[in-house]
């Protein structure tokens, strides 16, 4: 009985991560050719670094340029949701851990969440 | 050159290194800086953004495949990702003092050791050691399917397994890499698990790690899209192609010269950091 629910966690666990990736592999694409199709301009100069521009760092404003179907937002878009499948896996695991009332896991698991957002949602200088 | 073009050719090298990645078993970040960097001329954080996101895409499209077969242990991986996460946020924070050059040369260092481990047999833990008080108590003791059946093995060395993982994470955060070949060493020689599960927890755990350093680079702006775009679409690629030629061919000369070109890359990446 257990075995069973463990194998349907890992099998919930496999299709998220597959359509985590599918997913950002379709914004990154989609944005990919609508930044082409705008940018025959000389190559952006990738050797002195500066930087991506406000918009393009927090996940409010990535979701903003997104909607307005600019290439860039779009890809910018699909990266973050690339960074989100192994968070929301996380997450999930969280779910699972509290399922078997395993507390030390859940624990263990808030942790490594709180670590996570932490990165994506905290100040970075 | 104009944008398509520099796309185009970013994304071929990509393809190659994501390809490479999967054969050598090094992973296709560890591949794509150096590409980045030495024949591109890359500015290294724009390179080490690049490759943690598609560190992130090929982990989590292997792990797909691999959470059906049950070999990872969970128990194990979540525990270690505690070290494995604050080590990347360590390592994120390091890129701000660190110079370009020293950075280089870490690589570089880490990319011939990594090189060296693929090539090199070693020896698999039995996993017959006898039962350890911390990971009793952390409850890491499992099972793995073998030809044999369930056969069940003990998780030794926590405190040492735990330190290695936290050194695993700053080389994450700091190089943009999934430290496949440290967390393996970790898990193999520190904490006694079997091969299989050691193999499986690690790219679990990979896609994790890469994460948390990511989201530190989106913030602060070291995620170009223009660049990480073919990157990201071009080693998820390579890498499912490598992973289809590694079931079917036996690949013991390939990954010997791929290793040797590699390790080529890395003095090259040693040399360009001390001039």
């Amino acid at each position: 009985m257990i075995d069973n629910a463990e194998k349907r966690m890992d099998e919930i666990m496999g299709r998220l991560l597959r359509t985590g990736v599918i997913l950002a592999a379709v914004f990154v694409m989609v944005g990919g050719a609508i930044y082409l199709a705008r940018h025959q301009t000389p190559v952006t100069n990738y050797h002195v670094f500066q930087g991506e521009p406000e918009e393009l760092r927090t996940v409010p404003g990535i979701f903003h340029e997104a909607l307005a179907l600019h290439g860039r937002g779009l890809i910018q878009l699909g990266l973050l949701i690339l960074i989100a499948t192994p968070i929301a896996r996380v997450a999930f695991s969280v779910v699972a851990f509290l399922y078997q009332r395993d507390w030390t896991y859940v624990v263990v698991t808030l942790i490594v969440l709180g670590l996570l957002t932490y990165s994506l949602f905290g100040e970075h200088r | 050159m104009n944008t398509l073009e520099f796309t185009a050719l970013v994304g071929l090298g990509a393809l190659l290194a994501g390809f490479l990645g999967a054969l050598t078993g090094l992973g296709g970040g560890v591949v794509v800086v150096p590409l980045l960097t030495v024949a591109f001329g890359v500015d290294i954080h724009y390179a080490i953004g690049a490759a943690l996101v598609s560190v992130i895409a090929t982990s989590s499209g292997a792990a797909a495949a691999y959470v059906r077969e049950g070999y990872s242990n969970v128990r194990v991986g979540m525990f270690l990702e505690i070290a494995t996460t604050i080590g990347a946020l360590v390592g994120a924070a390091l890129v701000l003092y660190l110079r370009v050059s020293a950075i280089s040369i870490i690589f570089g260092v880490v990319l011939l050791y990594s090189a060296y481990a693929s090539m090199t047999e070693h020896e698999h833990s039995s996993g017959n050691a006898g039962p350890d008080r911390i990971a009793t108590w952390l409850r890491m003791d499992s099972t793995y399917p073998t030809p044999n059946g369930l056969e069940s093995y003990h998780v030794r060395g926590v405190p040492q397994g735990f330190g290695l993982m936290f050194v695993a994470g700053v080389l994450s955060g700091l190089l943009g890499i999934g430290s496949g070949a440290v967390k393996v060493l970790a898990m193999d020689k520190a904490m006694k698990l079997p091969f299989k599960v050691s193999t499986t927890t690690s790219n679990f755990m990979i896609g994790v790690t890469a994460a948390a350093g990511a989201g530190v680079y989106l913030r602060r702006g070291y995620i170009d899209p223009g660049l990480a775009m073919p990157v990201m679409l071009g080693v998820l690629a390579g890498s499912l192609i490598g992973a289809r030629v590694l079931a079917r061919a036996r690949v013991k000369v390939l990954r010997l010269v791929f290793s040797s070109v590699i390790a080529v890359l890395a003095l090259e990446m040693i040399y360009n950091g001390l001039k």
